[in-house]
């Protein structure tokens, strides 16, 4: 039960940033939890059955549409929140009937051209969705320090429940049936396991959370349009977290979000125009020699922690 | 009559997007690697066009080969120095790398070009071309044209040259071919150079046709993936029905449901296909 | 009686070859039948027929009473039939008995994750890899992954065990070791299919041989009167040799 104790603790000392009184570290924490919840979503189709799935921005934008409608008619923010994620879980749910058949390559195509899709649908139905000029979320009605506090909040529980849930998957029948899934479909399907149900259910967990911080982002920042929360950088930031913290481990992702998330805001305020490339640099650079994250590195070093696991 | 129009509308655009989606193909084939760069390969080809026009008066058309030709060079370069070291890796791995490399590229050309729309007004057009009802700008029949050429050469290119040969055998069998004595390493190399080069010739038809900006590469993607899907992967003769298909699909959504709409459907259809039959419409068997 | 297995005119096509061709036979409760004949016979098709792998072009196939005809693989496997790879296929990373613990928690009744891990190890005392327990499958030697695919089919309480080339890549004294086992297995009143083409590792543990050439079956019966029979001479060249030299088999 190390993991349960681990994630107590890391969430109470951060759950004491405020303190600190620095309105920017709150919102670059909040930023944190927000892509720390995503690629911790994503590691349960992506890492766990391994299954590539671009299809986080799809499930963001959803969240971040459906909060936005919601409550332009009138639902209070938190039950939107819910509502988002409901949407999120019921489309995953609908879209892994499609796709999850498919492998490798072309289950990755797919999902990234569900995202795309959704943003062309978003853009063409401007009644419903405001169309390409976005749409406005309802202000609340809290100090700029207020706000920033709320949202630090919201996103932190989103993140611990979003680890909690990790933990419970790993220990699981799920957890299990998806890494046999993973390293022998074939093999899987031979041995009882409902390939198709169990795909699919990762592939609705890779997207419940993920709704719901689009909805929450919506909320923070009042002002949502189609290419920015379809950005295909939503999808694939998250891919790169969990390859940098170690695909299939609980903590991984989060780790990978925040080193980084720390590594773009050293480059982004120094180098400004080609913080797209840095990126694309830090991409390729971990591509090349840490493809299997740094917690991989670690455990190498001490092979007593590995075998314990 | 009207249809008779879009649909040559249609053939015409079709023709280019075959050769936009014959390089991406053959590499996705024979190496099993999507390369992301795709896009951005023929963005910088219509760069390569325009300034090669602007400034030295080189036809468009003469830019084929130079456009090509930088394109190949920079293609051998990322694959052998890059891309090689992870060919065999599972998809994840590879299709984050060339998307890493293709933020790279696209931000390089964004500073170095700015994201401002250029275009290539020709100083002598080619006139327009009759064919009873039909009404086609010259240029760009002649674009499609070549085009179309280009496939063709790169399709007997395959199948009569040493290199050719060598190249479906990787595509059919990877360590068979090893084990036959083809260096795969170079292989793989050149395949991926070739496909640039068509990327490269593909940007420079492209350039009289469409507005030259590094925001235009997703799009050129996009199109070289529905082309794949369609017609089949490392299969020429695939790329081409597929792109002709796509072109007259594309024609007459636009007419039908406005051009907003045209990539929405062609996206559409991209699923559907990949619902109901991966590997594409002519059958050929695909990697994953 | 009825029996466990019934195939009835079970064929499968691939494009224009018909690589399983009308086969019928039964299989009874407890009985341990060899499915022999020539390499490309289709022995292994059938299996993949059987199990749900592929779907029958023609024919049913009734399992325990169940049509399973048309079933997918996992509930054919639920049902209580479990398969054995010619090439083994394990979960390569997992640890030995994780490999055994996913066939007893995805079919063999267990509640939970620790509870297969229990009784993955018990399967593994019966199978004699206890010891390698905590080791990836991927790290095993050929034979010892051999008996991890059994025990791990073994983890699913099947009532019907099929074992595709279980000994192909042994040497004799593996040979020996893997029958030994087999022969534990149908004491506990398993039924069990062997896929063999080593006639005298088949012969000494059948009750029963079933023959198939070019996707046919052409001869079923006792060992003895089969080994006899002309047609199954013709087909399976070198019967006789191999009869009575292990290690000389087509």
């Amino acid at each position: 039960m190390r993991s349960w104790l681990a994630l107590v603790v890391i969430a109470a000392l951060v759950a004491a940033l405020p303190l600190a009184g620095n309105n920017y570290a709150l919102r670059l924490a909040t930023t944190v939890c927000m892509y720390s919840v995503m690629a911790q979503s994503w590691n349960f189709i992506g890492g766990l059955a391994g299954y590539p799935s671009f299809a986080t921005a799809a499930f963001f934008g959803l969240g971040a549409y459906a909060s936005a409608i919601l409550q332009n008619r009138g639902v209070p923010m938190v039950p939107a929140w819910a509502g988002a994620g409901l949407a999120a879980l019921l489309f995953a749910a609908f879209l892994g009937g499609a796709i999850l058949h498919l492998r490798g390559h072309y289950f990755a195509i797919a999902s990234l051209i569900v995202a795309e899709m959704l943003r062309e649908i978003v853009n063409t139905l401007p009644d419903f969705t405001g169309g390409g000029k976005g749409v406005n979320l309802p202000l609340l009605k809290l100090s700029v320090t207020g706000q920033a506090q709320f949202f630090f909040y919201a996103m932190l529980a989103l993140a611990v429940l979003t680890v909690a849930t990790t933990i419970v998957i790993h220990r699981s029948k799920l957890g299990f049936g998806l890494r046999c899934i993973q390293q022998n479909e074939s093999a899987a399907d031979i041995i009882g396991i409902n390939t198709y149900a169990y795909k699919t259910a990762g592939f609705s967990l890779s997207a419940v959370f993920v709704g719901v911080a689009g909805a929450i982002y919506a909320s923070w920042v009042n002002y949502i349009d189609p290419p920015d929360v379809f950005d295909v950088l939503i999808s694939v930031k998250p891919m790169v977290m969990v390859l940098l913290g170690g695909l299939g481990t609980i903590f991984g992702p989060s780790i990978g979000a925040v080193i980084l998330l720390l590594l773009e805001e050293a480059v982004w305020r120094n180098f400004l125009t080609i913080h797209v490339a840095a990126l694309g640099a830090i991409i390729v650079v971990l591509v090349l020699f840490l493809p299997n994250g740094l917690l991989a590195l670690i455990r190498e070093r001490s092979p007593t922690k590995a075998m314990a696991k | 009559m009207i249809y008779l129009q879009i649909a040559a509308n249609g053939l015409v655009l079709g023709g280019l997007y075959a050769c936009i989606a014959v390089g991406f193909s053959l590499v996705w084939g024979v190496l099993n690697v999507i390369n992301i760069l795709h896009g951005s390969f023929i963005v910088l080809g219509s760069y390569v066009a325009y300034f090669a026009y602007v400034h030295l008066g080189i036809h468009p058309f003469i830019s084929i080969f130079i456009a090509g030709g930088v394109l190949y060079a920079l293609g051998y370069v990322v694959q052998a120095g890059i891309i090689n070291r992870v060919v065999s890796a599972p998809v994840l791995i590879t299709l984050t790398l060339t998307f890493g490399l293709d933020l790279i590229l696209n931000n390089t050309m964004l500073v170095a070009f700015t994201a401002d729309y250029r275009g290539i007004a020709l100083a002598h057009p080619l006139g327009s071309l009759e064919i009873g009802t039909v009404f086609l700008p010259g240029d760009r029949v002649a674009a499609m044209a070549l085009a179309i050429l280009l496939t063709i050469l790169l399709y007997r290119l395959l199948r009569d040259s040493t290199i050719g040969r060598a190249i479906i055998a990787v595509r059919m069998d990877r360590e068979a071919a090893a084990l036959m004595g083809v260096d795969v390493k170079r292989i793989n190399a050149i395949t991926f150079a070739i496909g640039a080069f068509m990327a490269g010739a593909a940007g420079a038809l492209l350039s009289i046709i469409f507005p030259i900006s590094p925001l235009n590469g997703p799009v050129f993607l996009g199109k070289a993936f529905v082309v794949c899907v369609l017609g089949g992967l490392g299969s020429v003769p695939g790329a081409l029905a597929g792109g002709l298909l796509l072109g007259v699909i594309e024609s007459f959504t636009s007419y039908w449901l406005g051009p907003e709409r045209a990539v929405t459907v062609s996206f559409a259809l991209l699923l559907v296909l990949l619902f109901v039959r991966p590997s594409g419409l002519m059958g050929r068997r695909g990697y994953e | 009686m009825t029996a466990l297995l019934t195939l009835d005119g079970v064929s499968r096509r691939f494009g224009g070859l018909k690589a399983v061709d009308d086969v019928s036979f039964d299989v009874n409760e407890s009985e341990i039948v060899g499915l022999i004949g020539p390499n490309g016979s289709g022995k292994t098709t059938l299996i993949n027929l059987i199990t749900g792998v592929h779907p029958a072009t023609a024919g049913h196939v009734h399992f325990d009473g169940h049509d399973i005809t048309r079933q997918r693989p996992y509930r054919i496997a639920r049902l209580g039939l479990a398969r054995t790879f010619q090439i083994v296929q394990p979960f390569p990373r997992m640890t030995v008995v994780e490999n055994v613990a996913a066939g007893a928690l995805f079919c063999g009744h267990a509640s939970d994750v620790r509870e297969a891990r229990a009784i993955a190890r018990e399967h593994l005392e019966f199978t004699g890899l206890a010891d390698m327990a905590d080791r990836p499958a991927a790290t095993l030697t050929l034979a010892r992954r051999k008996r991890l695919e059994l025990a791990k089919s073994l983890a699913m309480r099947p009532r019907l065990l099929m074992l595709d080339e279980v000994n192909a890549g042994l040497n004799p004294t593996e040979i020996e070791e893997a029958l030994a086992i087999i022969r534990k297995i149908a004491e506990q009143g398993v039924t069990i299919i062997v896929i063999e083409h080593l006639m005298k590792v088949v012969l000494s543990i059948s009750h029963r041989l079933v023959v198939l050439h070019h996707g046919q079956l052409i001869a079923q019966g006792t060992p003895r009167k089969v080994v006899a029979d002309k047609r199954v001479i013709e087909a399976y060249l070198g019967a006789k040799y191999a009869a009575g030299n292990p290690g000389v088999s087509n």
